[in-house]
Order: structure tokens, then C-alpha cells, then sequence
């Protein structure tokens, strides 16, 4: 029997004949997984309810000729539930798991720093630990980190001059000194740079004292410069509803 | 690999979901091998569904008049609205034959990663629908999924300012199952949406 066990985290669903669904997982040990759960949306399913966007899972799998077969799942975490009852979470959760599925693109290569990074994070949503669109901001800028696009708020992004520094171009990689500056850079606040910086590096009490107006202005330059790095948009960005 | 109308023929059967190269070969050899009678019937059977069935103006629902037959049938209860995802729902709750409202199809669930949003859906057209206020009560039957409780969720805010009745279909057990064999999300839903009972 060709088969292995994985922790995975279920990115996305799609309906697949009668009753089946081809389920994408990010999982700890495999990265991503493409395999088809066979019934799962029949009432009288074992494991449907467990196999829903959002949820961490225990899974086993089969290794079929073109896509695997779910044979086992257990729940770990059934972020579905708290996440599908507020809208909010829902967009929210729905952009990191777009993201995090589009940096993985490699099926089978592993990746267990994005794995980690986004079972964190929807934990971090689903438990409401902190403002969902810090939560997200702080997850994208971490993703593209680990995917080597990490962003600079502190030097010059083109030649490592101390900052601080005004200006902001996501093609250079963040913000850059006077004599670097492209044209069309765009001129954050020193509140939102600082901002920035804390969900780059993780530094919850910084990012949670911050003030409304300068997380619009942060939420606008995550998501240039998370568009401008991933080449196609991503769908789910612009439906996220920002409180 | 074959010439002409055959080839033309697998490749628009191959075309239909859940038809991979090998079944619409398979089809296409059937129809081929077929009385011509029989192939005359499906041909005209393809062409007149397209002609004539048509979404009903009202609710949504699949009709071959403006109207469909729920939104045209008087001895319906105007005052109660169930929302639905798609057409197919319809007929389920239909079949039940506990329920003698009306329906709203909205044509889908949000799902922000296919691109669906809540401008994609039939929302603005149920909220025209409610201004009248002839509806008093609308019950939410979107599926048991995250898709589908996020809808529910994002319709429950648009209905709240209007004052209305808004009930969700409960989800839980499967009647004729066994309790041992539910899996522990179903089950949760279960005993959160238990109910008292009069003793």
C-alpha cells in the first residue's frame, strides 16, 4: 500500500463529479498536495465536515497516478467554524490561504516555514488574538519573506544606507534613500514605516498600539507589494473587508 | 485522432464537466452506433432547453416563463423567503414538502478565492425584493460550508437592519445514523443547535 501520513492545512475546494471534491493541503512534510476526497459531499460523509477551508488537519493519504486519495483525516483545528461565523475572518482568511497556496506552487517541495507561518496565523484569526488586517498585513509580509522577497523598512533597499528613509518602492524591496528613489515612490508616514517594521518582525505591541489611519496605510502598501511580487493578482485581496 | 464531424463531436463532449477524452469517445461511438430517432430527440432536447428555459425574474429560479411556477402560484405564503444557493436547492427543499414560502436563488456562495463576491450574487435583487415589506421572515439555507456560512453570515448583516424574522437551517446529525459514527465538527453543530423540549 502506497501510503503516507501528513498535518496539513486544507487551502482550497473544488467540486469534482457526483459527490467528490479535490482538496488542496499545504502540508508540513510534503508542501502542496493536490488529492481527490471521494463523497465527502454526501450527507452521510466520514470526514466532509473535516475537510473544509481553513481547518488543520491529521491526514492520510494514498499516492494515486495523477492526484492522491484522501483515505483518513482528523481534525487538529477546525478553524472553519469561527472563521466562516464572521465575515471579516472569512475574506481575511480566504487571501492568506491564496497567498500561501501561490508561493507553494510546487507540488510535493516542501515548506514547512510556510506551513508553519500560516497554521500561526489562522490561529491567530480564528482565536481573534489580534486585528484581522494586522494579522493578515503581518502574514504577508512574512510569506514573502520565507518565498525570498523579504522587504526592507530599515536601509535603503538598493544600497544598505542607514535609514530611516521616506520613500517606498515595492520594485527596489521596500524603502529606499533620497539618491535610490525611483520615480513614483510612494511617501509613508514614519508611523506606518515603524508599523511595518513590527509586523515584518513580529512585534505584537508596537503593531497592536497603532492607530487606525496609519494601518489603511500600511494594509495599501502590504497589498502593492504583495501584488507587484506575486505577478498575478491575487483574486481574494480585494474582496478582504477592513474594519 | 479521428476526421471531421466525429472528431468535432469528442471534442465537445469532452467539453461537458466530469467528461474526460475517454468517455466522450465512448459517448460519441454511442450516439453514432444510435437509432437516428433517438439522436434527432436528444439533438431537439439540447436545442429547446436553450431556447427556452430562462431564469424567473423574481426569484431566480430556473423557469420557462418570465415567471416560475413558485413565484406564479398564489396559494403560496408570500410572507416567508428561503434562501437558496442554486436552482438544484429548490427542488430539494421541494421535495421535503414542509415548506410553503417562496425562494430567493442567490446563483452561488461568496468565495473570494474563485473571485465570487457578494456583487456576483442575486443580494442587491433580494434586498429590492424585501423593501416592499410583504416578506416578514427569511430563513437562510445556504450549504452546511464555509462558503455557505459565510454568505449566511454576510446576508444575516444586510437583514438586520430591516427587522425582519432570519432563521438559519439547523445542521447536525443525519436521521437513520449513529451518533458513534458522527464525525466531531457535525456533531458539535448538533449540541449547539439543540433545542428544548416541552416536558
Amino acid at each position: 500500500m502506497k501510503l503516507y501520513r501528513d498535518e496539513g492545512v486544507v487551502l482550497r475546494t473544488r467540486k469534482l463529479g457526483e459527490a467528490d471534491r479535490i482538496i488542496t493541503f499545504l502540508t508540513r512534510e510534503h508542501g502542496q498536495v493536490r488529492a481527490v476526497a471521494k463523497g465527502v459531499r454526501r450527507t452521510s460523509s466520514r470526514f466532509g465536515a473535516r475537510l473544509e477551508p481553513f481547518s488543520v488537519v491529521d491526514v492520510q493519504l494514498h499516492i494515486g497516478r495523477n492526484l492522491d486519495i484522501v483515505t483518513q483525516v482528523d481534525t487538529l483545528a477546525p478553524h472553519g467554524r469561527a472563521i466562516g461565523a464572521d465575515y471579516a475572518l472569512f475574506t481575511t482568511a480566504t487571501a492568506m490561504v491564496e497567498t500561501a497556496e501561490r508561493l507553494t506552487e510546487i507540488e510535493r517541495e516542501p515548506a514547512t516555514q510556510q506551513y508553519l507561518l500560516l497554521v500561526g496565523a489562522l490561529r491567530s484569526l480564528a482565536e481573534r488574538m489580534h486585528a484581522p488586517s494586522l494579522v493578515l498585513d503581518s502574514y504577508l509580509l512574512r510569506a514573502l519573506a520565507i518565498a525570498g522577497w523579504a522587504p526592507s523598512f530599515g536601509e535603503c533597499a538598493r544600497c544598505d544606507a542607514e535609514g530611516p528613509h521616506r520613500a517606498f518602492s515595492p520594485a527596489v524591496g521596500g524603502m529606499v534613500c533620497a539618491s535610490c528613489r525611483p520615480p513614483g515612490s510612494a511617501a509613508p508616514a514614519t508611523e506606518t514605516v515603524a508599523l511595518l517594521g513590527a509586523l515584518l518582525t513580529g512585534d505584537w505591541s508596537v503593531a497592536d498600539a497603532s492607530d487606525e489611519r496609519h494601518r489603511r496605510e500600511t494594509s495599501g502598501l502590504v497589498a502593492v507589494y504583495t501584488q507587484y511580487h506575486l505577478e498575478r493578482g491575487l483574486r481574494s485581496l480585494r474582496l478582504v473587508e477592513r474594519a | 485522432m479521428f476526421d471531421g464531424a466525429l472528431q468535432d463531436l469528442v471534442e465537445e463532449l469532452g467539453r461537458l464537466p466530469g467528461v474526460g477524452p475517454k468517455s466522450a469517445q465512448r459517448i460519441a461511438f454511442y450516439i453514432l452506433a444510435s437509432d437516428p430517432a433517438d439522436v434527432s430527440r436528444l439533438a431537439t432536447a439540447l436545442r429547446v432547453v436553450k431556447e427556452k428555459v430562462r431564469f424567473c425574474e423574481i426569484c431566480g429560479n430556473i423557469s420557462e416563463e418570465t415567471q416560475c411556477r413558485i413565484c406564479r402560484d398564489t396559494r403560496r405564503n408570500g410572507a416567508v423567503l428561503c434562501v437558496v444557493e442554486e436552482a438544484k436547492d429548490v427542488v430539494a427543499i421541494e421535495r421535503t414538502r414542509e415548506f410553503r414560502g417562496r425562494y430567493h436563488v442567490l446563483g452561488g456562495a461568496i468565495n473570494p478565492i474563485e473571485g465570487v463576491g457578494p456583487d456576483n450574487l442575486r443580494i442587491r435583487e433580494l434586498m429590492t425584493r424585501l423593501a416592499d415589506g410583504e416578506v416578514t421572515e427569511v430563513i437562510i439555507a445556504t450549504d452546511p460550508n464555509v462558503e455557505g456560512e459565510a454568505t449566511a453570515t454576510y446576508l444575516i448583516r444586510m437583514l438586520r437592519p430591516l427587522g425582519l424574522t432570519v432563521s438559519r437551517l439547523a445542521s447536525g446529525l443525519p436521521v437513520g445514523g449513529d451518533l458513534e459514527y458522527a464525525d466531531e465538527v457535525t456533531l458539535g453543530r448538533a449540541f449547539e443547535g439543540r433545542r428544548t423540549v416541552d416536558v
